[in-house]
């Protein structure tokens, strides 16, 4: 092994480390953490917060290049039909196939 | 429902993000193939750090020659997410065998996380949910290192994968778990300043705008819930006094 093999090797190592650290400390734990009731009320808002933040970026300006609120972008055309069609069902499968319908018709039909 | 069931339950709950991360995993690929790492690192890297992110960013620092400590570092916060993920939940795998949460621990990604919230919303004392949330891990897992290989040895032949917008999937699963949380009006607030703050602070490097958005997002619900509780406190000792 060369010296910068080497190096980059222990830079992949050290970071796998650091990760499961981040990942796993928590749930090794387990019953040895406890958490004081403002924070069991704050964790209870983490799903729906993270996850909205993960896609509305996605949705808004899918290129990266700034706000995109316009029916030429298939990522906020097939959000909206998978949000309406999440409150009119109710079923998950069901809302997910929609909205990759909506999406990719659009992608290929409207916009082609 | 039996093991081998709930497992399979959870691998094809996460279907939708297998397919909308596969597109990343060949770009991950390629872009290792193309620059100084050797194959067999990029997939190492899939392999032990299993956090795409991540994995893109380190590209982008060995490119640049940052040294170690650096690297780390930042993979440290970039990966900080998924501590609130483990925290939010702990209360379901506490009770596991210490090895089970060292997988779990280890495979746990933002879809595996997305799906395991979804899942316990719906079933709040599943006892073989943790059979579950595996066949989330493993299926992300196999997936990702499937096509990192693919990418390493093929990705020149794939160069406009990233237009054909498979990501949507994700977008769309995340869409399908949130809505139906959304009818409690803290949650639907947390949600709507965390999705304004994340819009906003998008281009904030390290992912601190996504970690931004969600104490943003927190703060506005638990405001909300606290205020409403007031209230009916409130409403309470009016109708006792009467």
């Amino acid at each position: 092994m060369t010296g910068t093999v080497l190096t980059n090797t222990v830079m992949i190592l050290g970071m796998a480390a650091v990760t499961v650290f981040v990942k796993a400390a928590l749930f090794v734990l387990g019953d040895r953490v406890v958490f004081p009731p403002l924070l069991k009320q704050a964790l209870g808002f983490v799903p729906v917060t993270v996850l909205t933040a993960i896609i509305v970026p996605m949705i808004l300006s899918p290129n990266g290049e700034g706000l995109e609120l316009t029916w030429r972008n298939p990522q906020l055309v097939g959000a909206l039909a998978a949000v309406l069609a999440c409150v009119a069902t109710g079923k998950q499968l069901l809302t997910i196939a929609v909205a990759l319908g909506v999406f990719f018709a659009w992608q290929l039909g409207v916009l082609a | 429902m039996t093991r081998r069931s709930s497992f399979a339950a959870g691998a094809r709950d996460t279907l939708p993000m297998v397919i909308g991360a596969a597109p990343f995993g060949v770009i991950f690929g390629t872009l290792v193939a193309a620059g100084p790492l050797a194959a067999w690192q990029g997939q190492l890297m899939s392999l032990s750090v299993f956090a795409g992110s991540s994995q893109f960013i380190a590209l982008g620092l060995v490119a640049g020659h940052a040294g170690l400590a650096v690297i780390w570092l930042t993979t440290l916060i970039v990966n900080l997410r998924h501590a609130l993920y483990a925290a939010t939940l702990l209360p379901h795998v506490a009770h596991l065998p210490a090895r089970w949460r060292w997988t779990l621990g280890f495979f746990l990604t933002d879809e595996t996380f997305a799906v395991m919230a979804g899942y316990y919303a719906r079933h709040p004392r599943a006892p073989l949910g943790h059979w579950y949330f595996l066949g989330s891990c493993l299926s992300m897992y196999a997936n990702w290192q499937f096509w990192t290989l693919v990418g390493l040895l093929f990705g020149a032949a794939f160069p406009q994968l990233q237009s054909l917008g498979l990501d949507f999937a994700m977008v769309a699963t995340f869409i399908a778990i949130v809505v139906p949380q959304l009818a409690s009006l803290p949650n639907f607030a947390a949600a709507a300043a965390a999705g304004a703050v994340a819009y906003l602070g998008q281009d904030v490097p390290y992912k601190l705008g996504l970690m931004a958005a969600v104490v943003a997002g927190v703060a506005v619900g638990m405001a909300l819930q606290r205020w409403r509780s007031g209230g009916l406190e409130a409403g309470r000792r009016e109708e006792e006094a009467a």
